[in-house]
C-alpha cells in the first residue's frame, strides 16, 4: 500500500467560477512508496506549496482525494496527520526558547508522553547534528541550523511520511549536503519523502520526479527516465566569435535550441521523429508523459556535429570544440516547457 | 582609474554586535560580468547596498565608477542600475506604465522615454505584453520587467541581487542571454546568486560566506587553485535509493588522502589530495571493503570550491 496516494487534486484561489479564479493545483496525482523520495520541481508559483498543503489537510480540497497509508485524509484526519511530518517553507520557531525547548514544545503538541520526550528529543538533536547547540536560543541560529531544527520538529512523532517544502532554499551547500544525508538515512529506514525544490542538482537525488508548472505535472519519471530522450542531443560548443556561431547554429534545421553558458554554447538537437506508436503517451488523469526509452537511436545524428563545424568554418567561425555532453535535468525541464509552449 | 567600475577596500558593516560584512576588498573592471556566490546571510545584499550608497559602511571605503559611495552617492545614482531581490513593481500598473514611472524618476524626457522604453522592452523580450498588469504575470515576466526598469536610464553599471530566484529555468536562460548581450555592448554587471550552475556564467566570481569574501577569480581558476587535487565520481552498487550511499560515503571519508566527499545526485563525488589516488586505487579500496563501486575521473565543480573554501562548519 502506498504511503501517500493523491488523486486528481484541484484547488483554485480567488472567487470560484469567476474569471479571476486561478487554478493553483489543477488535477495533480502522485503516489509515494516507502523508501522513496519524490521530488516536486518547479518555479515559484507552480503550485508546489499549495499541493503540499492539500496533502497535509491544511487547505481544503475542491476535488480529488488524498489517502495516507490507505486512510482517507478527510475521514481519518487524526490518523492521517499522525502519519505525516510536514516542514513548511516558512517554519516558525520560538526565538526566545532554546533549541531543546522548541523541540520539546512540538513534541508535547504532538502528544508525546513526557516520560519518553526528553530521550527522543535528544536523539533527534543528535541525528540532525544540533546536539551541541541544545541550549542556544532559536533566534541565534543560522539559516541552515534553523532548517535542521525544523526537520527535527517534523520528525518528533516519528512519522513514516515526510513532506518538505523547499527545505534547502537559500542555505549553504554544506548544509544542503548534510540535509540530504539525513533524508537518505530516513529513506533507508523506510520513510517516504515528498520534497519540493527549485534546484535541479537536488532533484537528481530523488528516485522519482514531477516537473510542476501552473498547477500540473508536465512530466514524471526517475531522473534517468527523464533524461533518456535527450541522450546524445546536447552538444557543447566553444567557438569564436560566439555571436556568429550562435546565429549559424540557430539557423540549422537539426538544432532545436541554443543557450549561452558563459563562454560556451549548448545546442539541443532535434529528436528523431518517433514512430507513430512510440509517441510519448499522455495518461490524461495522471498528467504523466511517459517517454519511450529505446526508440532513440543516435546513429543518424553522428554527422551533425561535423556538418555544423563545417557550416561555422565556412563563415569564418573558429571552432575550438563541439562535443556531446550528458543532458541535465534542467535541459529536460526546458525542453518540456518549450514543447508545451510550441505545441 | 577610469577603467575601474568598482573598487572596494576593507568594506565592513556591523548591525549592533552582528557583523554582516567583514573586510571585503575587490575590484571590478569596466565591461566585466562578476558574480557573487553565497548562501542567504553571507553578506551579498549588504555589500551591494553599501556599493549603492544605501547603507553606510562601518569601516572601509568603496568607489563606484570612480566616485566615492558615501560622499558622491547622488552622482552615482543615475549611472547605475539596481535590480533588488524583491522586485519593486506596481502590481496595478501595466508593464509599460511601470517602466514609464521609473523612467520619469530618472528624469528622461518624454521623447527619450518613448524611444528608450521600446528599446528595453525589446531587449528583455517583453514586446507584445506591454499592456498586461505587472501583478497578473508570472515570476519570469516580472523579472524581465524589473530588469527593463534597471536598464531604462542606460546605466554603465548594473547591480543584480539574486535576479533569478524563483523563476523557471527557461526564464533563467533567457535572462542570462540578455546579460550576455548587455556585456557584449560594454555594460559592467555585478550579480549575486546562490545557484552554483548560474555562477558558471560569470567571467569572474567571488565566493562569500559568513560576511567574508573568500576568493574572487574566474570559475576555472577557482576550480584549479582552491582544490588540493582531482575530482572523482563514485557510483555505488546500482542506481537509486537502494544503493548503500551513506555507508560508502562514510568509508571514503575515512580513507587516507581524501579531502572531501559528498552526495551528487544518485552517486558520490570526491576530491582527493594531489598524487594520492587514481580511479583504480579508489575503486579497489572500495571493492576491498565490500562495495560494488565504480570510480571515474570527474570535473571539479563550484560546489566543490565552495565547500573547500567555506570549510565544514554548522
Amino acid at each position: 500500500m502506498a504511503l501517500l496516494e493523491a488523486t486528481g487534486l484541484v484547488k483554485h484561489f480567488g472567487i470560484r467560477g469567476s474569471l479571476a479564479a486561478v487554478a493553483a493545483v489543477d488535477g495533480l496525482s502522485l503516489t509515494i512508496e516507502r523508501g522513496e523520495a519524490y521530488g516536486l520541481v518547479g518555479p515559484d508559483g507552480a503550485g508546489k506549496t499549495t499541493a503540499m498543503r492539500l496533502m497535509v489537510g491544511a487547505l481544503s480540497l475542491e476535488q480529488g482525494q488524498v489517502r495516507i497509508a490507505g486512510h482517507d485524509l478527510l475521514r481519518s484526519a487524526e490518523l492521517a496527520r499522525s502519519t505525516i511530518g510536514y516542514l513548511p517553507q516558512r517554519f516558525s520557531l520560538y526565538g526566545d526558547l532554546t533549541v531543546y525547548e522548541n523541540l520539546a514544545f512540538f513534541g508535547s503538541v504532538r502528544g508525546i508522553e513526557p516520560k519518553i520526550l526528553p530521550g527522543r528529543a535528544r536523539d533527534l538533536l543528535g541525528f540532525v547534528g544540533l546536539a551541541d547547540f541544545e541550549n542556544r536560543l532559536a533566534s541565534a541560529l543560522s539559516g541552515g541550523m534553523k532548517q535542521k531544527l525544523g526537520l527535527a520538529c517534523a520528525l518528533i512523532h516519528r512519522p513514516p511520511l515526510l513532506l518538505l517544502d523547499e527545505p534547502t532554499g537559500g542555505v549553504d551547500p554544506i548544509t544542503r549536503q548534510d540535509f540530504w544525508q539525513l533524508i537518505i538515512r530516513l529513506l533507508a529506514e523506510g520513510a517516504g519523502v515528498l520534497v519540493s525544490t527549485p534546484y535541479m542538482d537536488e532533484a537528481v537525488r530523488c528516485s522519482r520526479l514531477g516537473f510542476m508548472v501552473a498547477g500540473r505535472l508536465l512530466a514524471t519519471g526517475s531522473p534517468r527516465e527523464l533524461v533518456a530522450p535527450l541522450a546524445g542531443r546536447i552538444l557543447e560548443l566553444k567557438a569564436q566569435p560566439k555571436d556568429l556561431a550562435h546565429r549559424v547554429c540557430r539557423a540549422d534545421p537539426d538544432v532545436e535550441d541554443v543557450a549561452t553558458f558563459g563562454e560556451l554554447l549548448h545546442l539541443r538537437l532535434r529528436g528523431e521523429r518517433p514512430a507513430e506508436n512510440a509517441h510519448p503517451q499522455q495518461e490524461a488523469g495522471e498528467g504523466r508523459a511517459i517517454f519511450p526509452q529505446d526508440t532513440m537511436s543516435t546513429g543518424a545524428m553522428d554527422n551533425i556535429p561535423e556538418r555544423l563545424s563545417g557550416a561555422m568554418a565556412a563563415v569564418g567561425v573558429r571552432v575550438h570544440y563541439l562535443r556531446p555532453v550528458a543532458p541535465s535535468l534542467e535541459d529536460v525541464f526546458i525542453s518540456t516547457l518549450q514543447g508545451v509552449a510550441h505545441g | 582609474m577610469a577603467d575601474l567600475a568598482i573598487l572596494a577596500e576593507g568594506l565592513t558593516k556591523r548591525f549592533g554586535d552582528f557583523t554582516a560584512v567583514e573586510d571585503v576588498s575587490f575590484e571590478v573592471r569596466a565591461g566585466e560580468v562578476v558574480g557573487c556566490l553565497g548562501p542567504n546571510g553571507s553578506g551579498k545584499t549588504t555589500t551591494i547596498r553599501m556599493l549603492l550608497g544605501l547603507l553606510r559602511p562601518t569601516a572601509g571605503r568603496a568607489e563606484v565608477l570612480g566616485l566615492d559611495v558615501e560622499r558622491q552617492t547622488e552622482l552615482i545614482r543615475p549611472l547605475v542600475g539596481y535590480m533588488s531581490q524583491k522586485f519593486a513593481l506596481y502590481d496595478e500598473l501595466t508593464m509599460v506604465e511601470n517602466l514609464a514611472f521609473y523612467a520619469g524618476i530618472y528624469g528622461l524626457s518624454n521623447a527619450e522615454q518613448r524611444q528608450r522604453q521600446q528599446e528595453v522592452l525589446e531587449m528583455v523580450g517583453l514586446r507584445g505584453r506591454e499592456s498586461e498588469r505587472a501583478g497578473q504575470v508570472s515570476g519570469g515576466w516580472r523579472q524581465r520587467l524589473a530588469l527593463a526598469i534597471a536598464l531604462v536610464h542606460r546605466p554603465r553599471l548594473l547591480f543584480l541581487d539574486e535576479p533569478t530566484s524563483g523563476v523557471d529555468p527557461v526564464a533563467r536562460r533567457a535572462f542570462w542571454d540578455t546579460i550576455d548581450v548587455l556585456a557584449h555592448d560594454g555594460a559592467t554587471v555585478f550579480v549575486s546568486t546562490h545557484f552554483m550552475d548560474e555562477a558558471e556564467y560569470c567571467g569572474r566570481l567571488g565566493i562569500m560566506s559568513g560576511g567574508h569574501l573568500l576568493a574572487m577569480d574566474t570559475p576555472d581558476s577557482l576550480k584549479r587553485n582552491s582544490l588540493p587535487g582531482p575530482a572523482w565520481d563514485v557510483v555505488v552498487g546500482g542506481a537509486g535509493q537502494t544503493a548503500p550511499l551513506i555507508p560508502a560515503l562514510e568509508a571514503i571519508e575515512r580513507m587516507e588522502g581524501v579531502f572531501q566527499v559528498g552526495l551528487r545526485g544518485d552517486h558520490l563525488h570526491a576530491i582527493t589530495l594531489s598524487g594520492q589516488h587514481t580511479a583504480g586505487s579508489l575503486q579497489s579500496a572500495l571493492v576491498g571493503i565490500g562495495f560494488d563501486a565504480l570510480v571515474e575521473p570527474a570535473d571539479p565543480t563550484l560546489e566543490d570550491v565552495f565547500i573547500a573554501l567555506a570549510g565544514r562548519k554548522t
